[in-house]
């Protein structure tokens, strides 16, 4: 019985971490400045847990084994422990975890401790159910006023964002469906929601935040490849949850300045 | 804590009752009122994985056509897994290891005739039935059961018009919980006091089986919890029924206002997982000691370090109601704060790490008897380390950003705080099942069971790790929509098939159960040769437990292989051994 239980739980061990070796399932290409320090410190983090996984539950296997009745070993030791034991692994695993901690913080703190930089495009995303809207200030820079009670969902555009038309800063506002950024250069995302909690996430951008209702909340990325990628809402709002999907598509500067034109005159 | 002569609490004891109604339903008994609590969690964990049998079938083929139930719809599909996690982790991972085994085998073990408040303790088992009864009544109300998931977050939760199953199916939702915390509040405030007041004489703390102190620091983190949980359940209902508006701010739903301004969402989730925090490690800390327990039973070898075992389960309990903010990374909270919840948790991974030193120094040159209930301590462990090893990966709010509501999540928690304190439950009941009643179960069927379980377990939750890498998004009732998770279907099958299996070869375990109870082998008072006070009196034991007899206890809780004694093994009210060191 000893023998079968190491046997299994190291069959179990090796198994479960090829597949984390050989990637086969695995994150998306990057496709953000933040992505490479993030995707690090993933290798880092399974490195050092894989090691403690895979070591813990050889030990596991090896001592059910070893320590079966019947066994080689017969004669039980008779111990209630060991202080200088506890006090090593105590101290051990205290550094492992803290510094894994420290190691991480300095790249959450360079993301999220800092406002977008002064060049930063501004996108106001709006998620509602289940849709997300995607609005550009125009040249004035400057969003024009919303107003819930203009709200109109089933119409969509500007009239599902509830823009107030007599606003003069509402005049150049351009409203999406996709939300098209340059590559390159920083974008501020102003996170907004008309009814329930949702939640931004672009897997490619390892880029995640909630849309909450009541709440503007700015965060910030740089896209540094171009192309399409995907936009998957990531906290359940409702029964459509697995439709509200959208797309990030990353062009050159150049394009985006034409794609923005080409919207501002439509408007006119 | 100073012992109490036993004659000094000889007011608590009750005359055995008469007639079946007293005696099986309306017991004050605390051994009866275990089992209706053990029985309740049986009922409500087989609910529970049809309910995931459901979503899995509906995950990897959405059209088909069931018999009676028809085709599942994406909002059918949201009610199942917020009922599913609801029953789980109420009425089953509260219920059986604390209210089951803890009410059975607590006032034993300290040498007491009952628990310290028997009408309490028979007012909290019904007032949890009555919790359990009006949840599966939001199934069968119009718009169905709350498709808002087990976490209920607001304004989802807080919004009839939010969706199907947030009319009266979400209402009664709230009731069930709300009425589950009053019921865990009594049982709490009885644990505490049996475990301080009602202690045999030479019962000091420190002898106290590691069981008895899971028990009592669940017991603990249960008064610190659900108090808040009733709390932010009756604000909920008020939002909902009342006009009020703590959790809504102002909101459109399809373009309509609602009504509510002011109120904030981020209120509910750091009320909940103030909760809901706290809440894995009463699901989990009484495996822990059993399992603590189990692996020096088997090993026939005192446990590797009773104190820092002891002081190990003190700081998950305490740092538990300090790190629940990391389930909020990414809800908007100041990212400051993450620095701050992020060291904690991190933190109480140390005595996560000390408890696994010391289950496998436990067995270190031990001699191990391979029964049931051990190899369901030894599966605990190895799923106690693998969902533990996930934990610091969701503790980095800069590796949550990608990992946060993924599949990643599910894996972690399904495997730590569902299989791990499962594997407890199992261990549990083939451990004292002769004890409570009277017959062995059937031993090559629960290895049996044993092998299915864990190695099934790890088919279906390991694959998840590779779904959430793959940025695979929970709470999907369809892959359909979204292309690079639809790349990652085969996975979803594989989960599926792998839950068939599983799932089938629980029936072993329950047909175990109920044919040993009429039909297995007679047991002997003390099977296992353990230590423990319930191994020293009759099987099952008398209504007041030691049958006029007053244990004293000579003994720490695992004296095996004592050097000089008669036998492998001294019982706590043999008299005191020397060798203790």
């Amino acid at each position: 019985m000893g023998l079968v239980l190491m046997i299994v739980i190291w069959l179990i061990t090796l198994v479960s971490t090829y597949f984390f070796l050989a990637k086969t399932w695995w994150l998306p290409v990057p496709a953000s400045a933040a992505a490479a320090g993030i995707d690090h410190h993933f290798a880092v983090s399974f490195v050092l847990m894989g090691t403690v996984f895979v070591a813990a539950q050889l030990a596991l296997g090896v001592l059910v084994w070893k320590y079966r009745e019947g066994g080689s070993a017969s004669k039980v030791a008779y111990s209630h422990g060991n202080a200088t034991l506890e006090v090593v692994w105590t101290v051990l695993t205290a550094v492992l975890f803290v510094g894994m901690n420290l190691m991480s913080s300095s790249i959450w703190a360079s993301e999220r401790f800092r406002a977008a930089e002064a060049n930063a495009v501004h996108v106001e995303v709006t998620g509602m159910q289940f849709a997300w809207y995607f609005r550009y200030p125009g040249p004035d820079g400057k969003f024009g006023v919303t107003k819930p009670e203009l709200e109109d969902a089933s119409a969509g555009g500007e009239a599902a964002l509830g823009l107030d038309p007599k606003d003069p800063a509402s005049k150049d506002d351009v409203v999406s469906g996709i939300m098209v950024v340059p590559v390159n250069r920083e974008v501020e995302v102003i996170l907004r929601s008309h009814d329930v909690i949702h939640s931004f996430f672009v897997p490619a951008m390892r880029f995640k935040q909630d849309a909450v209702p009541g709440l503007a909340i700015h965060m910030h990325f740089t896209p540094i490849e171009t192309g399409d990628f995907e936009i998957a809402c990531a906290e359940l709002c409702g029964l459509g949850h697995y439709k509200m999907h959208g797309i990030v598509r990353v062009v050159s500067q150049d394009e985006f300045d034409k794609w923005l034109a080409a919207r501002e005159a439509e408007k006119q | 804590m100073a012992t109490h002569e036993f004659a000094a609490h000889a007011s608590h004891a009750h005359e055995a009752p008469q007639g079946f109604i007293r005696k099986y339903i309306f017991s004050l008994d605390h051994k009866i009122i275990g089992l209706q609590y053990y029985f309740l969690a049986l009922t409500a964990v087989f609910v529970g994985m049809f309910l995931s049998l459901l979503m899995r079938i509906h995950l990897i083929w959405p059209t088909a056509a069931l018999p009676f139930l028809g085709e599942i719809k994406p909002e059918t599909y949201l009610s199942l897994l917020t009922m599913h996690g609801t029953i789980m982790v109420f009425f089953v991972l509260t219920t059986a290891p604390q209210g089951g085994f803890g009410n059975y085998f607590l006032p034993i073990q300290i040498g007491a005739p009952d628990m310290a408040f028997p009408v309490l303790n028979m007012l909290s088992f019904w007032t949890t039935f009555l919790g359990f009864i009006v949840l599966l009544a939001a199934f069968f109300v119009t718009g169905g059961a709350p498709l808002h998931g087990w976490t209920g977050y607001a304004p989802l939760s807080a919004l009839q018009s939010a969706g199907p199953g947030e009319g009266l199916g979400a209402d009664l939702w709230i009731t069930s919980i709300a009425i589950f915390c009053i019921g865990a509040l009594m049982g709490a405030l009885n644990f505490i006091t049996t475990t301080l007041d009602m202690r045999a004489k030479g019962m000091t703390m420190m002898r106290m089986p590691l069981t008895v102190w899971a028990w009592f620091i669940t017991a603990i983190l249960g008064l610190l919890a659900f108090g808040v949980l009733l709390s932010a359940g009756i604000l909920l209902l008020m939002d909902r029924n009342l006009g009020t508006s703590f959790f809504v701010p102002l909101v459109t739903v399809n373009g309509q206002l609602t009504g509510h301004k002011g109120g904030s969402p981020l209120l509910w989730q750091h009320l909940f997982w103030f909760f809901g925090h706290p809440e894995v490690y009463i699901a989990i800390l009484p495996a822990m000691g059993l399992c603590s327990q189990l692996l020096s039973v088997f090993s026939r070898k005192p446990i590797f370090g009773y104190k820092a075992m002891v002081y190990a389960m003190l700081a998950i309990g305490f740092l538990g109601f300090m790190v629940w903010g990391h389930h909020m990374f990414m809800s908007g909270m100041s990212p400051y704060t993450a620095f701050a919840f992020s060291i904690m948790t991190m933190g109480i991974g140390v005595p996560s790490a000390i408890k696994t030193f010391n289950w496998l120094g436990t067995i270190w040159r031990g001699r191990i008897r391979f029964t049931s209930p051990m190899l369901f301590a030894i599966g605990f462990v190895s799923l106690f380390v693998t969902g533990g090893i996930s934990g610091p990966f969701l503790a980095q709010p800069v590796l949550d950003i990608y990992l946060h509501e993924t599949y990643f999540v599910i894996a972690h928690f399904h495997l730590i705080m569902g299989v791990a304190s499962i594997f407890g439950i199992f261990a549990a009941t083939y451990y004292w099942f002769p004890k409570m009643f009277g017959r062995m179960m059937n031993e090559p069927l629960a290895k049996l069971h044993f092998w299915i379980t864990f190695v099934g377990a790890y088919a279906i939750f390991m694959p998840m790790h590779y779904y959430g890498m793959g940025a695979g998004l929970r709470r999907y009732s369809q892959s359909t929509e979204v292309a690079y998770i639809h790349n990652l279907l085969p996975l979803q099958k594989f989960i599926t098939y792998a839950a068939f299996v599983t799932l089938a070869g629980q029936l072993i375990f329950l047909v175990n159960l109920f044919w040993s109870m009429a039909k297995g082998q007679k047991a002997v008072d003390n099977p296992w040769e353990a230590t423990t006070l319930e191994w020293t009196t009759a099987t099952p034991p008398p209504h007041d437990n030691f049958g006029g007899q007053t244990p004293v206890v000579h003994n720490g809780p695992y004296e095996y292989n004592v050097p000089g004694a008669p036998r492998d093994y001294v019982m706590q009210s043999d008299p005191a051994v020397t060798a203790a060191h």
